[in-house]
């Protein structure tokens, strides 16, 4: 029997590859264009996920079960040492717990007194890494926590010792966080030690993060703790980042050159966990000033050829 | 190209969506560092081989659609894989008939210059986009052609098992 005789149509074949080429291209780049700029495409994406995601759970499953069957086998030898340094790890937990609330209770007693606004308390919501890295381009995960446990995006990931990223993309099961190393994504921080302002931007390809516009004469040493300044309202406040690893101040550049590594487990960690409540800061009172000024400023750049 | 001068069952869609299928599920597979540097392009090389061998019935819409697919599972930007594998279908499309008077040797050095142009197409897109290059994703070429002897012979092999066992 010869395959595909029901196709011997003479005439009739639909339009030709060129013509479906060019008609499919089209249709690619101008999705492609809608999604980057308009990021009007978001539902069709999570409705498409859901016929997705059934196969991305298949094929995780041989490495998650291969990870369970590990977990059974561990060594008693190994969980009764790690039973015994959770133990250790639990009594300093305990004792820095103790401080802790009495801290807060001294600390809300005098914001009571001076009429402060309260700094809220963050709830949390534990989710599991799916995927880490599926592009090679890019420093994105997906977490198993998605618009049907109240995750929205710009809500902060962080890990047992820092900040990891951000939810950026929200699915009706998963989401998608942003590492805080993916290239040029901003973190508002400020140095643990004085204080001091600043921003730290994510390198990309490597798991390096660095400061930039940094003066050379500005007070930062090695080994200087970053933490989140709560400046801009993303990140909540007090929040160790990264530490300062290598400080080149070359006089050739206005800059000092600044690379730090993040304090979080950022590729390496499983569990992460979201915190739920973002702080609600007032709109920035500038916009229609600014609106005004760029106004006058495209008009004089006509003026003025 | 078939050696034995073996006919060939006329290939179901079930089988041809399994294909498909089961390629998306090794793309989805965890891939990290180098691996994930290495990987080949599982569905450019399923969608290449029935554009190619079926091209009435596998052509460059199913490919684009597959594509869709991808940017989803991938979260690339929506429409990226859907250029690239319309791009190949076309490739397996106009192709195919030279590509079938081949033998799988010959074959392969017409695939890698289909794939290293579908594989252009994609880091350009990146490179539009996000500003950079990563060239260690060019070696997928060299896997994907690497592997397309194999996944012919066994493409044809559980076809000639099909008739064998129904005779």
């Amino acid at each position: 029997m010869i395959d595909n005789t029901h196709s011997f149509r003479f005439f009739d074949r639909g339009p030709s590859p060129l013509a479906r080429l060019l008609f499919f291209a089209f249709l690619s780049v101008l999705l492609m264009f809608v999604d980057v700029r308009y990021r009007y495409l978001e539902s069709t994406r999570s409705g498409l996920s859901l016929l997705v995601s059934p196969v991305q759970a298949v094929a995780t499953l041989p490495a998650r079960l291969w990870n369970q069957l590990g977990d059974y086998f561990t060594l008693q030898a190994h969980l009764k040492e790690h039973n015994q340094t959770l133990q250790a790890q639990h009594l300093v937990d305990v004792a820095q717990l103790l401080v802790l609330q009495s801290l807060q209770a001294e600390n809300q007693q005098l914001r009571a007194l001076t009429t402060l606004p309260l700094r809220q308390t963050q709830t949390s919501q534990l989710a599991e890494v799916i995927y880490s890295e599926r592009d090679l381009f890019k420093r994105k995960i997906i977490i198993s926590k998605g618009a049907s446990d109240q995750i929205a995006a710009g809500q902060v990931v962080i890990d047992d010792s820092g900040v990891v990223g951000q939810v950026t993309r929200v699915f009706p099961y998963l989401s998608e966080v942003t590492l805080i190393t993916e290239k040029d994504h901003v973190v508002p921080v400020q140095v643990l030690r004085n204080g001091l302002r600043t921003i730290v931007f994510g390198a990309g390809d490597t798991s390096q993060l660095s400061v930039r516009y940094m003066p050379i004469s500005a007070d930062v040493q090695n080994d200087d703790v970053l933490v989140t300044s709560g400046i801009d309202g993303t990140y909540p406040a007090g929040i160790p980042v990264a530490k300062i690893v290598k400080i080149e101040r070359d006089p050739a550049y206005p800059f000092a050159r600044i690379t730090c590594l993040p304090l979080a487990g950022v590729d390496k960690n499983h569990q992460l966990i979201i915190l739920s409540s973002l702080a609600k800061l007032p709109d920035l009172p500038i916009t229609e000033v600014s609106a005004d000024e760029l106004a006058k400023k495209s008009k004089s750049k006509r003026g003025h050829p | 190209m078939y050696s034995k001068a073996e006919i060939q069952r006329p290939v179901g869609n079930t089988f041809i969506v399994l294909s498909i299928f089961v390629a998306l599920l090794l793309n989805g597979l965890p891939w990290h560092g180098v691996g994930l540097m290495l990987k080949p392009d599982f569905v450019a090389m399923i969608l290449l081989y029935w554009c190619m061998h079926k091209p009435m019935r596998i052509g460059i819409g199913l490919a684009w659609a597959v594509g869709i697919f991808a940017d989803v599972a991938d979260a690339s930007i929506f429409g990226q894989h859907a250029l690239t594998y319309t791009l190949l279908g076309f490739g397996g499309v106009v192709l195919h008939r030279r590509l079938q008077m081949f033998d799988l040797r010959q074959q392969a050095s017409q695939v890698l210059i289909i794939f290293a142009l579908t594989y252009l197409a994609y880091g350009l897109v990146h490179w539009l986009a996000e500003g950079e290059v990563i060239w260690g994703y060019f070696l997928g070429v060299f896997t994907s052609t690497l592997l397309w002897i194999p996944l012919c012979l066994l493409l044809q092999r559980l076809q000639q098992v099909r008739v064998n066992r129904e005779r």
